[in-house]
C-alpha cells in the first residue's frame, strides 16, 4: 500500500499536483494507473526486489564512522548508497522505473540529467532491458561532468546537450518535458526526482523508499536502535525522500535536508528553494522555489551539479511547512571542507551533493552523543576532475 | 456576453472563420507592441494573443522560446505589457498567453483584475487544465476575464468534456502532440479531434499548433472556427519589424493569412 500523502490528485498537502499541458494528462494517468497496478502486484515487486538485490548490489551496508564520530562527539552511522551499481542512489528508481516501461509497452525512453548520474543510471537500466535511450543534458553540465557523458554513450544513449536559458538541469528538464508532450505515444520519461507532474513524486518516492526501509531495520538490528538524527542532501530531493520516508511516522527522529547554499544565502547566488525560496510552479508541480517577484525561475548556482536545480520535490515542501523536517543551506565552502575531512577521517570519497550532508555534522549544534544517520547517496568518483581544479592538496 | 463571443457572431454572419494570431510580449521591444498590435488589427487579426513570457516555457518550441528569452533579457515585466495592450487601444479581443506561475505567482485575482483592466478579453495559461484551475476561474470570472483552455488529439472525450466546461470565448484545439512551432503540415487527424470537440460543446473551436500558412488556414478553417498562427507571426517580427519600418510585411502576410479564412 502506498502511504497517504499524496491525496488521489497527488497533493501532499497544497503542493504537488499536476501543471502540465493538456496533451501531458493522459499519459499521467496511465503513468499513475500502470504504477498504481504494479506496485500491487506481487510479481513486480519480486522482479524489483530481484534487480534491487542482483543488479543494483542491494541492500546497502551502513557503516559506523568511528574517527568521524569521535571527531564531532557524535555515534555516527553512514548509509551506504555510494555502493550502489553506478555509484549512486539514481538507479533505485531508473530500473523500477524501466521495469514499469517494458510492462507498459513503451520502447523508447528519456531522462534528463544534471551531474550525469541520473543519467547513467536509466542509460544503465536501457541497456539492461534493450530500450532505446536519449538523455538531455545541460551544455554547461556537459562540459563539467564529461566522464559521465562518456558513460552515457558508452552504454548505448544518445546523449542531447541543451544550450538554452541556463544550460544546466533546469533547462535540460524543459527539454525532456518537450520531448515527451511530442513523442508521448510511444516514449516512457523517468524522472531522475521526486518532482514533477503527479504520479512522480510519489512513484519516485516509493522505488527510492528502500534506503531508508533498509536503514531503519539496520540501526534497528545493528546498533540496537533509531537514529536520533537522520541527515541528507536535498536538490530535487530523491535520496532524501527515499531515506526520511520510513523515519516521518518515528518522531523521535529528527530529519534534516542539507541544500546548496552556494556563495552564501545572503549572495543570491546558491540553490535552496526550501530555505531561501517561495511556493510556485516548476516543471509540472506545485511546490518550493527560485523565483524573482514576477515568478521567473532565477539562476541558481552550486559547486554540486546534482543540487544545482531551482526547484524541490513537492513532499519536502509539506515536511518543511508541517515542520516534520528541517531544511539548512550549505556553502560551497563547507561542503568542500566536509569532502575532505570525510576523504580522510573514513577513507570513504563522497560525492559533492552529500558531502553537504555532512558538512551539517559541523555546522549544526547537534546534543554530544547523539545517534545520527547520515546517507551517503553517491560516490565522489565522478567530482575527481572538478574537485583536483578546486582543491589544493 | 464577451467581446469574443461577439466576434465569433459577427464572423458566422459575414460567413468567415476566425484568424488568431500570436506575438511575444516584449518582442520586438515593449515600445513597439501598440503599434504591433495595431497593424495586426488594421490587417485582419480576428483575435490578437499576446505572450507573457515565462523563464521555463515548457509547452514552446524553439521559436517562441527564444522569444520570450529575448523579451526577459530586455526586463520585460507582466506589468508592462498589460500597459502596452492598454496603450494599443484597439477593438479586437485580446487573450493573453502565458503559464500558471506567472500568473499565481501574483495571485489569480490580482493578476485577473489587471489583465482585464489592461483590456483584455480573455486568458490561456498553458500549463493549467481544468482539473487544477478551480481558483483560478473564479478569479477570471470576478474580472469578466474569459478562459481558454486547450485540448490535445490525447484528450479522451472525458477530458475533452472537461476543458469545454471549463472554457469560455473559444476551445483551443492542438493540431498534435508537441510544442508550439511552424511545421511542414497539419495532420490529417486533426479534423477527428474537432468533430470530437464539437460534438460535446458548442463553443467556437479554434486550432493551433503548427500553423503558418493560408494553405493550412484554409485546411483549418474548413474544419473549425478559427486557425492560430503563432510562431510564424514571431519569426516575422523578429525579421522585418524593425521598429516598424517593415510593418507592411506583417500587414500583407496577416492580410493573406485572414483571406483564407473567407473561403
Amino acid at each position: 500500500m502506498i502511504q497517504l500523502p499524496p491525496d488521489a490528485r497527488g497533493r501532499f498537502g497544497d503542493y504537488g499536483g499536476r501543471f502540465v499541458p493538456e496533451t501531458l494528462i493522459p499519459a499521467l494517468d496511465e503513468l499513475a494507473r500502470s504504477f498504481e497496478a504494479a506496485w500491487a502486484d506481487p510479481a513486480f515487486q519480486e522482479e524489483l526486489a530481484w534487480h534491487y538485490k542482483h543488479t543494483v548490489g542491494r541492500p546497502t551496508p551502513i557503516t559506523p564512522a568511528k574517527r568521524l564520530s569521535q571527531e564531532f562527539g557524535l555515534d555516527v552511522y553512514i548509509k551506504r548508497e555510494d555502493l550502489c551499481h553506478t555509484g549512486a542512489h539514481k538507479l533505485n528508481n531508473a530500473i523500477g522505473q524501466a521495469l514499469l516501461a517494458v510492462r507498459m509497452g513503451k520502447k523508447r525512453i528519456i531522462a534528463e540529467t544534471g551531474a550525469g548520474q541520473h543519467g547513467v543510471a536509466t542509460a544503465t537500466a536501457c541497456a539492461m532491458f534493450g530500450l532505446q535511450c536519449v538523455v538531455y543534458m545541460g551544455s554547461e553540465d556537459v562540459e563539467r561532468q564529461k566522464i559521465n557523458v562518456f558513460r552515457m554513450r558508452l552504454l548505448g544513449a544518445e546523449v542531447i546537450p541543451v544550450s538554452s536559458g541556463t544550460k544546466t538541469l533546469k533547462d535540460a528538464t524543459n527539454e525532456a518535458m518537450r520531448d515527451w508532450v511530442t513523442n508521448v505515444q510511444d516514449t516512457h520519461y523517468i524522472v531522475g526526482s521526486c518532482v514533477g507532474p503527479h504520479p512522480y513524486p510519489v512513484m519516485v518516492r516509493q522505488f527510492q523508499r528502500v534506503i531508508g526501509d533498509e536503514a531503519r531495520a539496520q540501526m534497528l538490528e545493528g546498533p540496537g536502535q533509531l537514529p536520533d538524527v537522520a541527515i541528507a542532501c536535498v536538490g530535487g530531493g530523491s535520496n532524501a525522500i527515499g531515506f526520511f520516508h520510513a523515519f516521518i511516522p518515528d518522531t523521535s527522529v529528527r530529519l534534516i535536508g542539507a541544500e546548496a547554499g552556494g556563495h552564501g544565502l545572503e549572495t543570491g547566488e546558491h540553490a535552496a528553494p526550501l530555505t531561501a525560496g517561495s511556493p510556485g510552479v516548476l516543471h509540472g508541480s506545485f511546490s518550493y522555489l527560485m523565483q524573482d517577484e514576477d515568478g521567473q525561475v532565477v539562476g541558481t548556482h552550486s559547486v554540486s551539479a546534482g543540487l544545482d536545480y531551482p526547484g524541490v520535490g513537492p513532499e519536502h515542501s509539506f515536511l518543511k511547512d508541517t515542520g516534520r523536517a528541517e531544511y539548512h543551506a550549505v556553502t560551497d565552502q563547507e561542503a568542500l571542507d566536509a569532502f575532505v575531512w570525510l576523504s580522510r577521517l573514513e577513507g570513504i570519497i563522497p560525492a559533492f551533493e552529500c558531502a553537504h550532508a555532512f558538512a551539517l555534522l559541523k555546522k549544526l549544534d547537534l546534543p554530544r552523543a547523539s545517534t545520527v544517520l547520515v546517507n551517503l547517496s553517491g560516490r565522489g568518483d565522478k567530482d575527481m576532475e572538478s574537485a583536483s581544479k578546486l582543491l589544493e592538496l | 456576453m464577451s467581446r469574443i463571443d461577439e466576434t465569433f457572431e459577427a464572423l458566422r454572419k459575414r460567413s468567415e472563420k476566425a484568424l488568431v494570431v500570436f506575438v511575444t510580449g516584449g518582442d520586438p521591444p515593449i515600445e513597439q507592441l501598440p503599434a504591433i498590435l495595431q497593424t495586426l488589427e488594421a490587417a485582419g487579426a480576428d483575435i490578437i494573443e499576446v505572450g507573457l513570457p515565462f523563464s521555463d516555457p515548457i509547452a514552446d518550441g524553439p521559436t517562441i522560446q527564444a522569444s520570450s528569452q529575448r523579451a526577459l533579457d530586455r526586463g520585460v515585466r507582466t506589468q508592462d505589457i498589460f500597459d502596452a495592450v492598454k496603450a494599443a487601444d484597439i477593438s479586437v479581443p485580446i487573450v493573453y498567453m502565458g503559464y500558471t506561475n506567472t500568473a499565481m505567482r501574483h495571485g489569480f485575482r490580482d493578476f485577473a483584475q489587471r489583465a482585464a483592466a489592461s483590456g483584455a478579453t480573455g486568458a490561456l495559461l498553458s500549463d493549467l487544465t481544468p482539473d487544477e484551475a478551480t481558483e483560478w476561474r473564479d478569479a477570471a470570472k470576478l474580472a469578466n476575464l474569459d478562459t481558454v483552455f486547450l485540448v490535445a488529439p490525447t484528450s479522451t472525450d472525458d477530458r475533452i468534456k472537461l476543458a469545454c466546461d471549463a472554457a469560455s470565448g473559444f476551445v483551443y484545439c492542438v493540431s498534435r502532440t508537441g510544442v508550439t512551432g511552424a511545421a511542414n503540415a497539419v495532420p490529417q487527424d486533426v479534423s477527428r479531434t474537432i468533430d470530437r470537440v464539437k460534438s460535446i460543446t458548442a463553443l467556437p473551436v479554434c486550432v493551433g499548433f503548427g500553423i503558418s500558412t493560408p494553405e493550412q488556414v484554409r485546411m483549418v478553417c474548413s474544419v473549425a472556427d478559427g486557425a492560430v498562427v503563432g510562431s510564424h507571426i514571431v519569426s516575422l517580427l523578429d525579421q522585418y519589424w524593425n521598429d516598424g519600418a517593415g510593418s507592411n510585411v506583417l500587414r500583407e502576410e496577416v492580410e493573406a493569412l485572414k483571406a483564407a479564412t473567407r473561403s
